[in-house]
């Protein structure tokens, strides 16, 4: 069945926390896949909810854009809180 | 032998024999991932076993263990139904057995939550749940296979022709009606929850319902095919060849 696609398996382990991608699968449509993520991702109940996406349709930065895409950040200290100085009446927000 | 033990053994021989049909799918399955979902459910059912061979130990009040039961009685000591002892043909025609099964464990499982024997309640509960996502699966590749392609429907229609004939035992067992008398055992209507789910089944899988006239049964009663003999020879070698070995 090397047919089947690719799919990739997200779970959320709690409640209040964000799905976490696990890895992947192989399954012919969407219900084989969550039912095989269930087998493959949760069997020690880490999960309280599952997502699965087909990969081809995940669409991913180029490995080559690292640059552009990330490196402009770095030298921009505004976009962290501590780069201000907060007035001594706000220093306990 | 009670009617108590004698009902809990067979459904723990039920559990037992179709865990290890489904244990010999491991490595043959069309896909890793349904190699997994067979093991993940045969173990749910070895599960189902040992808690109720456990408890067939205290019935029975010799000092067995779960162990006793599973590799130390012979083919005639067994009261599984028979459908569950069938060879597993083609993918097709493990998954119409899983099906038909399930439709059965499912109904089954629901009746017993509400049993006066709290240890049977106890377990009914878990096992529900466990047996509502095998029954998910099944169903499932039941739809898939009958509403797939022309050669896929064929499988899955003659694997539903080849177990029908078994399918005869999966509703009360009639020497168990002392049990139902005072509540040990409920299912009462489990023969039409059975129907229902499965003609829900069939007909969301494009499949007939099989007119087959030969009905088999007698495995309640411990009354086998040869394919018990082979499966326990292979389930039990283990056991017998090492009297005693601890893992």
């Amino acid at each position: 069945m090397s047919d089947w696609p690719m799919w990739e398996v997200f779970v959320r382990a709690r409640r209040g926390v964000s799905h976490v991608h696990v890895g992947s699968l192989h399954a012919a449509d969407s219900e084989m896949a969550l039912q095989s993520a269930r087998d493959l991702y949760t069997r020690r109940r880490e999960g309280v909810s599952l997502w699965v996406v087909r990969s081809a349709d995940v669409v991913a930065s180029d490995p080559d854009d690292v640059d552009e895409l990330f490196e402009p950040a770095n030298d921009k200290d505004y976009r962290y809180p501590t780069h201000y100085q907060l007035p001594a009446e706000v220093d306990h927000i | 032998m009670t009617d108590l033990l004698r009902h809990v053994l067979r459904h723990g021989d039920r559990a037992l024999v179709l865990a290890q049909r489904l244990g010999q799918w491991i490595t043959h399955s069309p896909e890793l991932e349904q190699d997994m979902a067979f093991a993940n459910i045969s173990l749910d059912l070895i599960g189902q076993a040992r808690y109720l061979y456990t408890y067939a130990g205290e019935q029975e009040g010799q000092g067995h263990d779960e162990d006793h039961f599973a590799y130390w009685r012979g083919p005639t000591e067994f009261y599984n139904p028979l459908i569950v002892e069938q060879p597993n043909g083609d993918f097709a025609q493990t998954i119409a057995r899983q099906f038909l099964h399930d439709c059965y464990a499912l109904a089954y499982w629901q009746a017993m939550t509400g049993s006066a024997d709290a240890t049977l309640a106890g377990l009914a509960e878990r096992a529900r749940s466990e047996t509502a996502f095998h029954l998910r699966h099944a169903r499932s590749w039941l739809v898939r296979l009958g509403t797939g392609t022309e050669e896929s429907h064929a499988r899955m229609q003659n694997g539903l022709d080849a177990m029908w004939c078994y399918t005869d035992e999966l509703g009360p067992i009639s020497d168990e009606a002392d049990l139902r008398a005072v509540g040990l055992v409920r299912d009462g209507d489990l023969r039409a929850v059975w129907e229902a789910a499965v003609k829900t089944g069939l007909a969301e899988a494009s499949l007939v319902r099989p007119d087959v006239e030969v009905a088999h049964s007698g495995g309640w009663q411990g009354d086998h095919s040869e394919h018990l003999d082979e499966l326990l020879e292979e389930l039990q070698s283990v056991a017998r060849a090492h009297r005693g070995a601890k893992w």
